[in-house]
């Protein structure tokens, strides 16, 4: 890490509250506190790991730190820039930096386009770039996550779960984010396919320096790809810190309680 | 001796697939007693739900089927429409993955717990609504006189899977087929679902199948395994014994390349090369071939017979002893 630099990553007090459809007609509007002052430091190379059952607030972090929602309070700041000050057309250069991969590939993939269009399609968006370059970059970028070039004007449909999921990964890469936020990026796949994906994200965080925000369920995966870990309950955080020392030994009964059901018995 | 609840021999299944016919099971032979705990384990398209819909005569149209499956020895397959309509509910339950889409989401859960009993038993409404609230009291769905009335988006998703399986059980069936019961579920709530299935099961003496890719919720829940890959049994055994002997190089090869807690950060798991074959693909012999470190010419010939590992522990591998001696943990 270079002396001085900002930090990749940093949230502070982030909180997002929904408020939930009225019961009756004239009701009060309540509200649920999907996130309460949730912060964060995440410094390049340093996988951070986020965990809880569902309702926990993971997905609603990880929109949040990709600016797809605003916080009702709090910032994230992605390089030392505050995302929610900038305007859209500043955000959406800010962009290329930070990617995304979700967890259904079969959901995440434009049925109706090609693997190429899918593929390059930040590239077009946020770089302007030409038809030529794009096919360029997407060949290479499927080449990374193990396809072939013949695979750019095929369909999703033509693919399994595993390699959607590459296909996903690649759209991500294509414009040489140094932040993926993956959520629950194996969870749809099978055993062997979930090894080969998590095989891949680390040889790619080794080849291309990205650094994964990596929102998971299994303690088990986090385990092997995070550095870092931060347990999430109600959208609270109830414990953080470095992976190793937190499953060792887990200061929370949340905590204590996630890691015993992920225990084989 | 009697018939044992449920038999399955050789039951082979060829599936209509867009690139021709495909052999989705091949020569799957089994047997379930009362009280007894089978686990069905593999990944995508490996057979195991073909073989669940089999067991419920709801194989797709066209589905060519042989082989036999007899519930207390009487004979299953071929039955016309009508008589599997007695069987399906009542004395074969059914718990499938997804709660939300298993449930009927304009009527309420009551409702459609009492369904089968009026439909099966011909209660009469008053006192199927009777039964269904004692049901949902036994699956440990709390405040269960008011959840009777709600409908199946206000509950969550660990109380819509015991409501699902109140549903199941609700007609007293010999036999329960769980499908990934649990995939939908919280890790914690997995666990008392799975709990709450085992503990029905071993109190009213049924069979119980259950299917999942998940090999952690398998080992706690049955007492036998059997794991398939390309729509043959490549393994079955009792669950401990299979879990330390790994006989069949697919099931070794598949618990390897599972994410541990304590594996050292940034290590590489293990993988399986190449990738499922498709159905259509599925090569004559041993469908593991292809990916097999240990695979020799004969493996191609010809589908490889059951080979004992130990008393009650069958592979479908001719080299089982071989990998059974090459073990290095």
């Amino acid at each position: 890490m270079a002396d001085g630099a900002p930090p990749l990553l940093v949230t502070e007090r982030l909180s997002r509250h929904y408020r939930l459809p009225r019961e009756t007609v004239l009701g009060a509007v309540h509200t649920v506190r999907a996130l309460s002052d949730v912060s964060f430091t995440l410094h390049a190379g340093r996988n951070l790991g986020i965990v809880g059952e569902s309702g926990s607030g993971k997905s609603t972090l990880a929109r949040l730190v990709m600016a797809l929602e605003r916080p009702d309070s709090g910032s994230v700041r992605f390089n030392g820039q505050d995302l929610a000050a900038l305007d859209a057309s500043a955000l959406r250069r800010a962009r290329s930096g930070f990617q995304m991969v979700f967890q259904d590939p079969y959901g995440s993939l434009d049925p109706r386009r090609t693997v190429a269009q899918t593929v390059a399609e930040p590239l077009a968006v946020l770089h302007g770039a030409g038809r030529g370059e794009q096919r360029e970059r997407a060949r290479d970028v499927l080449d990374a996550v193990g396809l072939r070039a013949s695979d750019l004007d095929k369909y999703p449909h033509e693919f399994s779960g595993g390699q959607r999921q590459r296909i996903a990964i690649a759209r991500a890469l294509i414009t040489r984010p140094q932040l993926i936020v993956a959520d629950e990026p194996v969870s749809a796949l099978d055993v062997s396919v979930q090894a080969q994906v998590l095989n891949l994200m680390q040889d790619l965080q080794d080849r291309y320096r990205v650094t994964y925000l990596f929102i998971s369920h299994d303690l088990a995966v986090v385990d092997l790809v995070c550095d870092e870990v931060l347990v999430l309950q109600h959208g609270v955080v109830v414990e953080q810190g470095a992976t190793r020392a937190v499953f060792a030994r887990p200061q929370h009964d949340y905590t204590r309680m996630l890691l015993a059901a992920a225990q084989p018995d | 001796m009697s018939a044992p609840l449920l038999s399955v021999a050789d039951l082979c299944v060829t599936l209509q697939t867009a690139r021709g016919p495909g052999q989705a099971l091949r020569n799957v032979s089994f047997e379930l007693a009362r009280g007894e705990t089978v686990g069905l384990i593999g990944e995508s398209g490996c057979g195991k739900s073909i073989t669940a819909l089999a067991l419920m005569g709801l194989l797709p149209e066209g589905a060519r089927v042989s082989g036999s499956i007899r519930l207390e020895g009487r004979e299953l397959l071929g039955l016309p429409e009508r008589e599997w309509c007695g069987l399906r509910g009542r004395r074969i339950g059914m718990v499938f993955q997804e709660p939300m889409t298993a449930l009927n989401p304009l009527h309420t859960v009551g409702h459609q717990i009492a369904e089968p009993l009026r439909l099966h038993l011909g209660l009469p409404v008053a006192e199927a609504r009777r039964r269904a609230l004692q049901l949902l009291e036994r699956v440990r769905v709390p405040q269960a006189a008011r959840r009777l009335d709600a409908y199946p988006h206000q509950l969550s998703g660990g109380q819509r899977q015991r409501v699902v399986i109140a549903i199941a059980l609700a007609c007293g069936p010999d036999l329960l087929i769980a499908d990934e019961p649990t995939t939908a579920l919280d890790a914690t709530v997995q666990r008392e679902v799975l709990d709450l299935i085992r503990e029905l099961v071993a109190e009213r003496g049924m069979g119980l199948l259950l299917i999942s890719h998940n090999l952690a919720v398998v080992a706690r829940a049955v007492r036998q395994l059997m794991v398939m890959y390309g729509g043959i049994v490549a393994e079955a055994g009792p669950t401990q014994r299979v879990f330390e002997r790994l006989a069949h190089p697919y099931t070794r090869a598949l618990f390897k390349s599972r994410p541990r807690l304590g594996l050292p950060r940034g290590a590489r798991l293990a993988t399986i090369p190449g990738r499922v074959p498709e159905l259509v693909d599925l090569p004559g012999g041993c469908p593991f071939a292809d990916r097999c470190e240990r695979v020799i010419g004969e493996c191609r010939t010809a589908l490889p017979p059951p080979t004992a590992v130990a008393v009650a522990h069958l592979a479908r591998c001719i080299r089982v002893h071989g990998v059974g001696e090459a073990r290095d943990g």
